[in-house]
């Protein structure tokens, strides 16, 4: 076949995925991490959506434990929401092999924060891999299951929004494998982590770090670029191609397994050029590593902590230039489309002066002018919680103006629990909650979820959950399903009407987006 | 050979991607390494969009570095001021001014247009023959014929 080819990083992890044999690919969209699912489905792998990322990665680990291969993908703030099962799962293991990818998104083009994941690969005690292009991307996927299977061991693979979209030439050099047939042994005292098994396997894990970083100093991850020993530079991910256009004469160390450190290696290659600067997106964290092993490199300045790196601020670190950067020319601000069905229901928002905690999703723009109808937005689900705790201490007039407002992917991602944390503690003003239920994931490009329907290729038929059903089921007393767009005043009377009473009142509004609405379009015509 | 630095700005919506998705695929096929960079979700939203190709030997940030874009194309003409300062002082600009728009068969070909129009000042591939078919490859076919000839609208613009 003819594999040299144009591809972004996520396709290649698809593709490398499919190689591998990964028996199932589970995750919960997020941008820059949403095309990797939908490119190994296209490959012929099996994918699915998950609710959220933590069911995501209980699933994945499931399958691994199970003797089989999984890859589980989300944006950074997606490992925070699955975090839990990755501190455990990292001390007992898995018999298969487990890859997690964490999408991160410096500089926040699409994001609420920029955190930094590779702080999780210290936290958790999990081997990663930072690819810097589309090949190393393909290349880390492969290296990653190889790992797992020989350590039993889960393995981040760390990416960032540039290794995720841009696209590179790179050769797709393995032939499929099929995936594994599951088998089951019992091995309970490696895999229930009561505290005797627990605290046996924390020291396991460490003597396996410890192995790693052992055969990490060995160079197999490892890519040196001879030149000046005047300036030395260690660089992980993107930050490495960008020093390769700002500074060509300098000798260059990037590390691809970026947890454990190759502290050796990089020991010596320090001392081997007069001056040495560590290059990273994000946090210091290679810096902190390096210097806590008592190696002499130099950090880059604070105000390159914040933001996507460039070619012009590696240049800019380099020169240890902390003049102020020039402002960049304010582009066009992101907006709700025109005809979305969001727009009315946060115009009403707006005319009642109602208090909005907001959550994740296109809807957030409702923050934006004309509507200025958020105030606040903090993660995946906060919404509903969020709000009950504003009318627990708000006086009686501010908090009947509050309401909670979330989409309904959001909704099953994690904002059912919200309800549940209502139903069981309501504010003696009651709560309304309105799920702007535009039958779709719509941010991250239009995915299915479990109210839609449908399974991830957008045709297969699943079982479509009920939003109305489930909070009936709850316990919430009002539920009412409106169109906005369509009844607009019957909305803000409705809205109202809720706000005066005490009881927890949930409204669906209910009219699907017009993007989504013209794919689904598409895809029943199988275009 | 040096990196040839090329960005295409626009609005969500307008086609951006599409047209830095061919640049970068017959940049490929013509034997260049290739790199394509772009921004993706919630920035997308109508909002600014721009997307970036560089193009030569051996290429390495896929973000042109700023000052050093060697042709810019914008789709819409607002987003010229918010791009411009990352031209070269000899860097070439297509803006749709520079192309026959009364020509256009449907708005949202404006996109194609333009590429022809920067086709044109990219000597580094001379092969039209190339470019169609990657042109008509990015197009399902009903919407093929209409891409193919706006783009050879946009090419022959520039000759002059």
């Amino acid at each position: 076949m003819s594999d040299r080819m144009l591809a972004s990083g996520n396709e290649a992890i698809a593709m490398a995925a499919f190689d591998c044999g990964v028996n199932l690919g589970a995750g919960y969209p997020g941008t820059p991490s949403s095309e990797i699912l939908d490119e190994f489905n296209r490959l012929g792998g099996r994918a699915e959506w998950a609710p959220n990322e933590k069911c995501a990665l209980e699933v994945g680990i499931g399958v691994a434990e199970g003797g089989g291969r999984s890859i589980v993908t989300m944006k950074h703030v997606g490992l925070n929401v699955a975090a839990d099962p990755l501190f455990t799962i990292a001390y007992s293991g898995t018999a298969g092999g487990l890859v997690i990818v964490s999408a991160d998104d410096p500089g926040m083009a699409s994001s609420q924060n920029e955190q930094d994941n590779r702080r999780y690969a210290y936290a958790a005690g999990v081997p990663m891999f930072e690819p810097t292009d589309t090949q190393e991307c393909y290349d880390y996927t492969i290296a990653a299951f190889e790992l797992a299977d020989r350590f039993r061991s889960p393995v981040l693979l760390r990416l960032t929004t540039r290794v995720c979209h841009s696209k590179c030439v790179f050769v797709r050099s393995h032939a499929a494998t099929a995936p594994r047939t599951g088998s089951y042994t019992k091995d309970s005292g490696a895999n229930v982590m009561v505290p005797a098994n627990a605290r046996k396997a924390h020291r396991r894990l460490r003597a396996d770090l410890h192995a790693m970083q052992q055969e990490n100093e060995k160079g197999a991850y490892t890519l040196e670029v001879a030149g000046s020993k005047e300036l030395g530079v260690i660089a992980s991910g993107i930050a490495f191609q960008h020093v390769r256009d700002a500074a060509p004469e300098a000798s260059i160390f990037k590390p691809g397994m970026t947890h454990p450190l190759p502290v050796e290696a990089i020991r010596s290659f320090a001392a081997s050029v007069k001056r040495c600067v560590v290059v990273e997106e994000g946090d210091p964290v290679m810096y902190e590593a390096l210097r806590v092993a008592g190696i002499a490199v130099e950090n880059k300045p604070e105000m390159y902590r914040f933001g996507e790196l460039n070619v012009a601020r590696v240049r800019r670190i380099l020169a240890g230039d902390v003049s102020p950067e020039p402002a960049p020319v304010p582009g066009k601000p992101p907006q709700l489309c025109p005809g979305c069905p969001h727009r009315k229901s946060f115009e009403a928002l707006r005319d009642l002066n109602c208090i909005v905690a907001g959550d994740i999703g296109c809807y957030t723009l409702g923050v934006m002018p004309p509507f200025s109808a958020m105030d606040i937005s903090v993660c995946m689900g906060a919404s509903i919680t969020v709000g009950v705790g504003l009318r627990k201490v708000l006086p009686e007039a501010d908090a009947r103006r509050v309401v909670s407002v979330i989409g309904d992917s959001t909704f099953w991602h994690s904002g059912v629990n919200g309800l549940v944390e209502l139903v069981y503690n309501p504010p003696a003003t009651g709560h309304v909650v309105i799920v702007l239920d535009n039958s779709t994931t719509a941010m991250t490009g239009m995915q299915e979820h479990p109210g839609t329907g449908r399974k991830l290729d957008h045709v297969t038929p699943a079982t479509r959950l009920s939003i109305e059903k489930t909070a009936a089921g709850i316990g919430i007393k009002n539920i009412d399903i409106i169109d906005t767009t369509a009844e607009n005043e019957r909305f803000k009377e409705l809205l109202r009407e809720r706000l005066a009473s005490n009881d927890c009142s949930l409204i669906i509004a209910r009219r699907p987006c017009i993007i989504a609405l013209a794919k689904s379009k598409q895809y029943a015509k199988g275009e | 050979m040096n990196t040839t630095n090329i960005i295409v700005a626009g609005l969500g919506g307008q086609g951006v991607l599409k047209v830095t998705d061919i640049l970068a695929e017959v940049l490929f096929r013509a034997g260049y390494d290739v790199k394509k960079s772009e921004v993706h979700g919630m920035s997308q939203r109508g909002g600014s969009v721009s997307s970036e190709v560089r193009f030569g030997e051996n290429v390495a940030s896929p973000m042109v570095p700023a000052g050093e874009c060697d042709l810019l194309a914008v789709l819409d003409i607002s987003q010229l001021e918010v791009v411009l300062g990352n031209v070269r002082k000899d860097g070439a600009v297509v803006t749709p001014d520079d192309v026959p728009t009364d020509k256009l068969a449907h708005p949202k070909a404006l996109n194609t247009m333009i590429l022809g129009a920067m086709a044109a000042k990219l000597p580094q591939v001379k092969d039209e023959a190339l470019w169609i078919e990657v042109v008509g490859e990015a197009f399902p076919e009903k919407l093929r014929d209409l891409n193919i000839e706006m783009f050879k609208v946009g090419f022959a613009s520039q000759q002059r």
